[in-house]
C-alpha cells in the first residue's frame, strides 16, 4: 500500500487538511475523502469538463491534479460558488434559462463560466462557445446555457 | 429564438401549462448538492471492479480468481458461478424486449465471450484502486474464435456464428440452423410490384451508419447493500427503478418484494440507463463479502466498450413517384446490428421509416442481426434516425428529380387522420401537415441562403411515442402545499412538467406542489423514463390525482360551511358557497378540525398515446478543401401536442437535434479487425461541443392529442430523428454529393468530393 502524504490547502475559503495517496486525483480526493461530490467524475482524463474546479485562479479538470499537488494552493469547486446571501448570478441564470437537464455536467458549466466571466466579464458568444468547449453536455445542445452565460455576465455588469 | 404556435383552441384557458416556472430541483442542481448514484458514501462501504474481456469472440475454458481473493484489501469476487442458471423469459424493457438469459449472459459471461469488454468477473476491495488491481489479476483462458464485425456478413450462412442455439425466426418461424439472423419480420400494404410499375420517377439506393452511443456525461453506477435478512437495497442510476427490481429479482431469482430499488439522481440516460449491467454484480459482491455495502461506478471506456451502442446499420430503398408527385410505392430492407444478443430496434425503424408519408404500395423487410459488439440498448427513437436517414434522403432525390420543393412534396404526400402507416395502424389525428407548413412558414425557409458552398437540407421524422404504467400520490399539507410522490425518474425537468399538471387540476401555483421521485417500496409501480412517456402518463396520474383531492377538499369545504356538496364550487383554486370563499391553502390549514388528512393516489395505463412528428431545417457550409460541415442556421419544428412546460419541450428539441448531429458528422464507434473498440473515450468518440453548433431555434406546433386530459404527446424523442438527413440533403445542396453512410465526416466528404472530381 502506499503510503499517504499530508496535504494543506484552503478549499472554498476553509482550512483543510487531510491524507492522500500519491496516485490519488484531487477529483478522487475532494469526492471520496472531503465528501465535496459536486465535482462529477464523467471520464476520469480530462475529456469532460465535469470535474472541473478553480486551482489557484485557473480552471483546470480536478480528475488531472493530483491531490497531493494542492499543498498550499487555493481551490474553488462548485460548493463554493454560491455565497451565503444566495446563489451566483451564473446559478441563477442556469435555472431561469433551463440551462441544464439531467444537471450533471451543470456544476462544470458553472465552474468552468465563472472562470471564463473573472477573465473577460462581457464575453461574446463565440468566446462563450470556445471557453466552454471543454465541457461536454449531452442534454441541451448549449443553446440555453450560453445564453445564460451571457445573461449572467450581463446581470453581474450591471451590479459592478 | 422560440416560437409557439397552437391550433389547439385551449390555449389560454391554462393558469399553470404553458408557464415556465423554475425547476423544483433547480437549486439542488447548480450547486451540487443534488445526489447522483456515484456520490453515495455508506458506512463500511467497499467498492468495485469489474473485468471484462479483452477478445470480442471467445469461449471462456477456464476463470481462475485465486490471486484475485488473496490480493490485500480484496473482500469478493464473483463470477457467473455466482449467478442462478436463468430459465429464457422475454421481458419488457420498455423500448424493447430481452431475454433474461441473454441478459444475465450480459451481466457475466458464461461459457463465452461476445464483444470486446464484456465482463466476466466483479471484485470488492476497501478502495477502488485495490478492486481493479485485484481484478487485473483474475487468470482466463480463452478459446479464440473468430469475430464478426459487420451486419451483411454476419448475415452470411458461412458467418461464425455467436449463439450456437440461435435459431432465426423467420415471419414467426423457428429455422432449423444456427444463424446469427435472429428475426425477419415484414410489413406490406398493396402492390409493391405494380406501384413501381405506375411511377414515372425511381430512386434506388444503399445507406450504412455505424454503432453510436448515448453518450450520457455520468457513467454507470450501482450500490448495494444485501442484508443478512435478504433483504436488499440498491441505489443506482436508472430510467426505471422498478425495471431494476424486475431484472434483478429475474437475474439473481430472488422475489421482487427482497428488493428496494432507490434511484439516485440520473446523469442523463436517452434509453441507455433501462437495462442493468452493474446491479446483479454489487448485489453478489454485497452478499458475498459478509453483507457490507459495495458502490461501483463504470470508467468512461468501459460504458463505451460494454453498454449503449445502438445499432449500426444498413438500410436499402426505393421509393417511386407518378408524373405527378405522389408516392406510386415504396421498398425498404432494414438489417439492424443486435450487438452480442437479440433485440435491435429493427422492428422501429420498420414502422418509422415511411411513417410521414401515406403509401398504399409498400413492402418492409426487417433483419435483428447479431454481431461481436455491445448488446445494443434503446437510443432516443431507438431505430428511428437510422431509417429516417435513409427514407428522407431518398425523399429529398425524388423531390428534386421531379423538380419540386422539398416540403411541397412532403405536403403533397404526408399522412393525416385516418391513413394507414405501413406496418398496420391507421393514424388518429396527428400534427404532420401542421408542422410542414410551419417549416415552409418559417422565418428561416424564407431567408435567402448565401455564399458559395452552402446548402439547405430538409428532412422529417416519425415517432410513436409510448404510455405505459404510472402511480402518483399526494398529500395536502396544512401550509397550502401538496406533497407529491411519483415513480418517474426526473431526467430533463419531468418533476416539474408532472407537478405542474396536478398544480393546474388544484388551481395552486406549480410552486406550491412539492415534487419527489419515490423509490420502489413507496410509490405504485411506475415504468421507466423512456419512450417520451413521463409528462404524458405520469402527467395523467397526477391529473387523476388532482380530481380526487379536489373532490375529498368539496367535501371538506361542505362541511365547514355546513351545506350540501353541490353547493359549492372550486374556480381556480377558490372554493366558493353563497357569499362565502376560502382559497385552497385557508382550506387546507382546517383539514384537521374537518376529518384528519387529505390524500389520494392514482395509477393510469394509458394506450391513446399520440404520435408525434417533426420537420427540421439546416443551413451548411461544407469547407471544399478540408470537408468539414459548419452549421450555419438550425431549426426544429415539432408537434408537442401541448407543450405543458415549453422551456423544457424545446430543451429535448434542441438536445435530439445535438445528439443527431453528432450522429452525422462525427460519432462512430471504430473497430480494429480482431474486434476491439479502437476510440474508447470521450477524445476519440468525438461528440459535438459548444463550438460545433449554433443556437438552435424551436417552433413547438400544438395540434392536441385527443388521448390526454392536456392534449399532451410525448416530445423527447422524435427531434433525432431528421437530423442526419437534414444535414446529408444540405451537404447534397452545398456540394452536389449525396452521402450515404454516417458519419459525414471530413474524411468522407472530402473522398467524395475527390471522386466527384474524378
Amino acid at each position: 500500500m502506499n503510503k499517504k502524504i499530508r496535504v494543506q490547502a484552503t478549499i472554498n475559503g476553509e482550512e483543510f487538511e487531510f491524507l492522500c495517496e500519491p496516485r490519488q486525483s484531487l477529483l478522487e480526493v475532494l469526492r471520496e475523502t472531503l465528501g465535496l461530490t459536486g465535482a462529477k467524475e464523467g471520464c476520469n482524463n480530462g475529456n469532460c469538463g465535469a470535474c472541473n474546479v478553480i486551482l489557484d485562479g485557473a480552471l483546470v479538470n480536478s480528475c488531472l491534479v493530483l491531490a497531493v499537488e494542492i499543498d498550499g494552493c487555493n481551490v474553488t469547486t462548485i460548493e463554493g460558488i454560491a455565497t451565503p446571501q444566495g446563489l451566483h448570478p451564473l446559478q441563477q441564470k442556469f435555472i431561469a434559462h433551463a440551462a441544464l437537464q439531467c444537471g450533471f455536467c451543470t456544476p462544470g458549466f458553472i465552474v468552468a463560466s465563472k472562470a471564463l466571466l473573472d477573465q473577460i466579464p462581457n464575453p461574446s458568444e463565440n468566446e462563450v462557445r470556445e471557453w466552454l468547449a471543454g465541457n461536454l453536455c449531452r442534454c441541451t445542445g448549449y443553446d440555453r446555457i450560453v445564453r445564460a452565460v451571457m445573461d449572467a455576465a450581463q446581470s453581474q455588469e450591471k451590479t459592478l | 429564438m422560440t416560437t409557439n404556435l397552437s391550433v389547439d383552441e385551449k390555449k389560454d384557458v391554462y393558469g399553470v401549462i404553458g408557464k415556465n416556472p423554475l425547476r423544483h430541483d433547480g437549486t439542488d442542481k447548480v450547486t451540487g448538492r443534488a445526489q447522483y448514484g456515484a456520490d453515495i458514501r455508506l458506512p463500511g462501504m467497499l467498492y468495485g471492479a469489474i473485468f471484462r474481456s479483452p477478445h470480442a469472440h471467445a469461449r471462456i475454458l477456464s476463470i481462475d480468481t485465486s490471486k484475485a481473493e488473496a490480493y490485500p484489501g480484496v473482500r469478493a469476487v464473483v463470477t457467473a458461478k455466482d449467478l442462478p442458471d436463468v430459465e429464457s423469459k422475454i421481458a419488457e424493457l420498455g423500448e424493447g424486449t430481452i431475454n433474461l438469459r441473454h441478459q444475465s449472459n450480459n451481466v457475466l459471461a458464461r461459457d463465452k465471450v461476445l464483444y470486446f469488454g464484456h465482463a466476466i468477473a466483479g471484485v470488492a476491495a476497501i478502495n477502488a484502486h485495490i478492486a481493479e488491481e485485484a481484478a487485473a489479476l483474475i487468470k482466463v483462458e480463452y478459446e479464440v474464435l473468430q469475430p464478426v464485425l459487420e451486419v451483411r456478413k454476419a448475415m452470411q450462412h458461412d458467418s461464425p456464428i455467436l449463439l450456437d442455439d440461435m435459431r432465426t425466426d423467420e415471419l414467426g418461424k423457428k429455422g432449423d440452423y444456427p444463424s446469427n439472423i435472429a428475426a425477419h419480420y415484414q410489413a406490406q400494404v398493396g402492390d409493391v410490384e405494380k406501384g413501381f410499375q405506375d411511377a414515372a420517377v425511381i430512386v434506388e439506393r444503399e445507406f450504412f451508419t455505424s454503432m453510436v452511443h448515448q453518450g450520457y456525461i455520468e457513467p454507470q453506477n450501482a450500490t448495494a447493500q444485501h442484508n443478512p435478512d435478504g433483504q436488499i437495497t440498491i441505489w443506482c442510476s436508472t430510467q426505471g427503478a422498478f425495471g431494476v427490481r424486475e431484472q434483478v429479482a429475474e437475474i439473481l431469482q430472488i422475489p421482487i418484494s427482497k428488493i428496494r430499488v432507490i434511484p439516485m439522481e440520473i446523469g442523463g440516460g436517452f434509453g441507455g440507463k433501462i437495462g442493468v449491467y452493474l446491479e446483479p454484480v454489487v448485489v453478489l459482491l454485497s452478499r458475498k463479502s459478509g453483507h457490507r455495502p459495495v458502490k461501483m461506478t463504470m470508467s468512461r471506456s468501459d460504458v463505451l466498450a460494454a453498454t449503449g451502442p445502438t445499432s449500426g446499420s444498413y438500410v436499402k430503398v426505393k421509393m417511386g413517384a407518378d408524373a405527378n408527385g405522389m408516392i406510386a410505392a415504396a421498398q425498404a430492407m432494414l438489417a439492424y446490428e443486435a450487438g452480442a444478443y437479440p433485440g435491435s430496434p429493427v422492428g422501429a425503424g420498420m414502422g418509422v421509416i415511411f411513417a410521414p408519408y401515406r403509401i398504399e404500395n409498400a413492402l418492409i423487410d426487417g433483419y435483428d442481426v447479431l454481431v461481436n459488439k455491445p448488446r445494443t440498448a434503446a437510443y432516443r427513437a431507438p431505430g428511428g434516425t437510422n431509417a429516417a436517414f435513409a427514407c428522407e434522403s431518398v425523399i429529398d432525390e425524388l423531390s428534386e428529380k421531379l423538380g419540386m420543393d422539398p416540403i411541397d412534396f412532403r405536403l403533397l404526400n404526408g399522412a393525416k387522420e385516418g391513413d394507414r402507416r405501413v406496418d398496420g395502424p391507421v393514424y388518429e389525428r396527428i400534427g404532420f401537415l401542421e408542422t410542414l407548413e410551419a417549416a415552409k412558414n418559417s422565418p428561416h425557409y424564407r431567408a435567402p441562403l448565401g455564399g458559395s458552398n452552402c446548402g439547405r437540407g430538409v428532412a422529417s421524422g416519425f415517432w410513436f411515442n409510448y404510455g405505459g404504467k404510472s402511480s402518483a400520490s399526494a398529500s395536502v399539507n396544512s401550509d397550502g402545499t401538496v406533497s407529491l410522490l411519483t415513480g418517474s425518474v426526473d431526467i430533463g425537468g419531468t418533476r416539474t412538467s408532472i407537478a405542474m399538471q396536478l398544480a393546474e387540476g388544484l388551481g395552486i401555483p406549480a410552486e406550491s406542489i412539492r415534487p419527489v421521485v419515490a423509490d420502489t417500496d413507496s410509490v405504485g409501480y411506475t415504468e421507466g423514463t423512456y419512450g417520451s412517456r413521463t409528462t404524458f402518463a405520469t402527467g395523467w396520474a397526477v391529473y387523476e390525482v388532482g380530481k380526487q383531492l379536489k373532490e375529498k377538499l368539496l367535501e371538506r369545504a361542505a362541511t365547514i360551511w355546513e351545506t350540501e356538496l353541490d353547493q359549492i364550487r372550486f374556480e381556480h383554486g377558490i372554493f366558493l358557497f353563497d357569499d362565502k370563499q376560502m382559497t385552497f391553502a385557508e382550506l387546507a390549514s382546517r383539514l384537521d378540525e374537518t376529518g384528519g388528512p387529505v390524500v389520494a393516489s392514482a395509477a393510469v395505463r394509458p394506450e391513446q398515446f399520440g404520435p408525434t412528428f417533426a420537420a427540421h431545417i439546416v443551413d451548411v457550409a461544407v469547407d471544399p478543401e478540408t470537408g468539414k460541415v459548419q452549421i450555419l442556421r438550425y431549426t426544429a419544428i415539432q408537434d408537442a401536442g401541448k407543450a405543458i412546460y415549453p422551456d423544457y419541450v424545446e430543451s429535448q428539441m434542441q438536445g435530439g437535434v445535438a445528439q443527431g448531429v453528432g450522429w452525422a458528422l462525427n460519432e462512430e464507434y471504430l473497430y480494429d479487425d480482431q474486434g476491439r473498440l479502437i476510440n474508447s473515450s470521450l477524445l476519440d468518440y468525438r461528440m459535438p461541443v459548444a463550438l460545433d453548433l449554433p443556437m438552435i431555434d424551436t417552433i413547438i406546433i400544438e395540434v392536441s392529442n385527443p388521448g390526454h386530459p392536456y392534449g399532451v404527446r410525448g416530445v423527447g424523442e422524435v427531434p433525432i430523428v431528421p437530423p442526419p438527413a437534414a444535414l446529408a440533403n444540405a451537404i447534397y445542396r452545398a456540394t452536389g454529393v449525396r452521402m450515404n453512410r454516417l458519419p459525414m465526416n471530413p474524411a468522407r466528404i472530402v473522398a467524395e468530393l475527390n471522386q466527384q472530381k474524378g
